[in-house]
């Protein structure tokens, strides 16, 4: 029998009992949409996370005291200090450094408070973070040196303190009591992401911020960029030698600060993701293998009420690889088109998903092809049982069946 | 395009839940010229069992049973089923068409499975449905047809391949009394004209008086065989 004739039938035994078909193909469809959407939502997530690390740069090394995100820093005090940025900035492949120390403080403007974090930095930052303003300018070397009391906001404090959004720089900000001349705005940097929102952030001059906010010669944080990629490891290298000089660390001492590399940060996120895109795409595989087992039982079913029909067909003279490729097309056809519409319902509601959450939504080809190939696979393997049973039958009871 | 159907010594025997059944208990039957045969006998005597084994849907359990120079009893399942689509027709009582399948898709099946191409299936089609007077009615379906128009589609069916051998369970057993002239004049008409060998299967003897040899049987053996007046007169009315 020729695959037009083949697809024909299986079309026709389809379109017979529509509700029937519907409502089988309804557990595929249901199968591949959830696959789709999982996927569409953890690409989403990997790609956001990713494109804002990458936005700043995987030619970035960021160095932080050891433990510096709690204990030591109460303890110890600070373990980097100017002299270490100088020493560091002697340094090879060094293309930028730019030194933080950052600070909670409650901002307030006109009539409104915020709360919010101040960084205190250089203006070696902007060039790091590749910045361009939305209006103003950043700090310069100069306003570093003589610690003004300039600031640079984000674009959520901005929104939060200026709600009317006009006249901005200029304006007069007050930080912890202190009063700061707004010079420049900065342009959104994208919602979500690690470590909460990237635009809730106010830049002042590192001086300004060490001896009005924090009190004394504190550095949080040093970001440095390497003139190129390749040299990153190699310059990792010669930062902690240098530190341990600068520190006087003793041969067998432990290393008292960090050094975070950011294109390792970046493969160990994308590796998360990875696992949990696996994760909700297995969850999602599931519902398919639960609509498998629902073709499977309606195919049985076919395949009972039109014994007959086989019985018909097995005397003028089909084989058994006849009738058994015709149920195997005819359940692998339901998922083929139950899988096509998955795939449409799931990219649509992910479309939707996205524009009403404002999540990041990424549908790659490969999960429009993979949901389509599972699904055809799903027919094949759970349409196999019924379609070998109809194989079987025998003819001559087949053709006596009521 | 004769060919030599001989069954000997055929043998049979359904393994139920209960005792077994001897179907049939040692039957021969040679069919080697094209001649109509009636084989007739009360129900349980084997006939369906002999159709089904003359069909090669089934086979038997003893004896031997060549068709052309095909030996059966060696066949495998897919080599019988090439043997029902190439050199026999069916034609059942309750005409089994295929439901909500257009006549024209009906006689075309065997050729689907012959891997004819579906153009010249459908042209052959046109061509045999003509043949059994069912020109114009191509696209009716079985509930569209009475049951004699029916039973036509079936008989397109059965001779769409050109097989050596008709078989036909009862073939009038579902239709009133014109209609079963209409369709035995027919058979005997594709008897004389196309060398076909047909054997049916009926209890009544106004069917079996088409033919040119009743075959009785009785619990699995033939118990006597006559030339019926159908050959000698060439007509029914005179042996009522």
């Amino acid at each position: 029998m020729n695959l037009r004739m083949i697809f024909r039938t299986a079309w026709r035994s389809l379109s017979v009992n529509k509700m029937r078909s519907v409502l089988t193909a309804l557990g595929i469809i249901i199968g591949v949409a959830s696959v789709i959407l999982m996927v569409a939502l953890s690409q989403g997530a990997t790609a956001g996370i990713t494109e804002r690390i990458a936005a700043n740069g995987t030619n970035v090394l960021v160095i932080r005291a050891a433990g510096g995100m709690g204990a030591l820093r109460g303890a110890g005090g600070s373990a980097l200090t100017a002299e270490d940025v100088k020493a560091i900035s002697a340094l090879p492949y060094v293309k930028e450094i730019a030194p933080e120390a950052e600070t909670n403080v409650t901002a307030t403007a006109g009539s409104l408070t915020w709360s919010t974090t101040v960084d205190g930095t250089t203006p070696a930052a902007q060039a790091i973070k590749g910045w361009k303003m939305s209006e103003g300018g950043f700090f310069t070397e100069e306003d570093v040196d003589n610690a003004a009391m300039v600031a640079v906001v984000g674009s959520t404090v901005a929104e939060s303190l200026f709600p009317d959004n006009k006249n901005i720089v200029g304006s007069v900000i007050n930080l912890n009591g202190l009063t700061f001349t707004v010079i420049g705005l900065l342009p959104a940097q994208g919602a979500g992401g690690m470590g909460g929102d990237q635009d809730n952030m106010i830049y002042i001059p590192l001086t300004t911020a060490q001896q009005r906010l924090l009190g004394g010669n504190e550095i949080r944080m040093i970001t440095v960029q390497a003139s190129q990629q390749e040299s990153l490891a190699f310059l990792q290298d010669l930062i902690t030698t240098t530190l341990r000089q600068q520190h006087r660390l003793a041969e067998d001492a432990e290393d008292d600060f960090r050094i975070m590399d950011m294109a390792q940060l970046l493969s160990t996120i994308e590796d998360t993701t990875r696992i949990l895109s696996l994760l909700l795409g297995g969850i999602a595989a599931v519902s398919l293998i639960v609509g498998g087992i629902g073709v499977m039982n309606i195919m049985l079913v076919s395949v009972t009420e039109r014994t007959r029909e086989i019985g018909i067909r097995m005397a003028v003279g089909a084989t058994s690889q006849d009738i058994q490729t015709q149920f195997l097309i005819e359940s692998a056809l339901l998922c083929v088109i139950g899988g096509l519409v998955g795939t449409l319902l799931g990219g649509g509601l992910a479309a939707l998903f996205g524009r009403l959450s404002g999540w990041n939504m990424q549908m790659p080809l490969w999960s429009a092809g993979l949901a389509i190939v599972f699904s055809t696979l799903v027919g094949l393997i759970f349409g196999y049982y019924p379609a070998r049973r109809a194989a079987e039958a025998d003819p001559i009871e087949a053709l006596r069946y009521e | 395009m004769t060919v030599n159907i001989c069954l000997e010594q055929i043998t049979k025997t359904y393994y139920g839940t209960e005792t077994p059944v001897k179907a049939l208990r040692g039957v021969s039957l040679v069919l080697d010229k094209p001649e109509m045969v009636a084989i007739m006998g009360p129900s349980g005597s084997g006939k369906s069992t002999l159709m089904n084994i003359l069909g090669c849907l089934d086979k038997p359990d003893g004896g031997s049973y060549s068709f052309a120079d095909y030996d059966v009893m060696k066949m495998s399942r897919d080599q019988l089923a090439y043997l029902r689509n190439r050199r026999i027709g069916f034609v059942f009582q309750n005409f089994n068409l295929l439901a909500r399948t257009s006549a024209l898709e009906n006689v075309c099946l065997p050729l689907n499975y012959a891997g004819v191409s579906n153009r010249e299936a459908e042209k052959r089609a046109h061509e045999m449905l003509g043949l059994v007077g069912l020109a114009g009615r191509e696209q009716h379906r079985s509930t569209q047809m009475s049951g004699g128009q029916q039973q036509r589609v079936a008989i397109a069916r059965a001779l769409i391949n050109q097989p050596d051998l008709l078989l036909a369970d009862e073939p009038t057993g579902a239709l009133d009394t014109q209609t079963s002239a209409d369709i035995m004049n027919l058979l005997q008409k594709l008897n004389r004209e196309q060398a076909l060998s047909i054997v049916i299967v009926t209890h009544e003897p106004e069917i079996a008086l088409y033919c040119d040899r009743i075959i009785r049987l009785r619990d699995g053996l033939i118990i006597s065989e006559e030339t019926a007046p159908a050959a000698a007169a060439g007509g029914k009315e005179e042996n009522v």
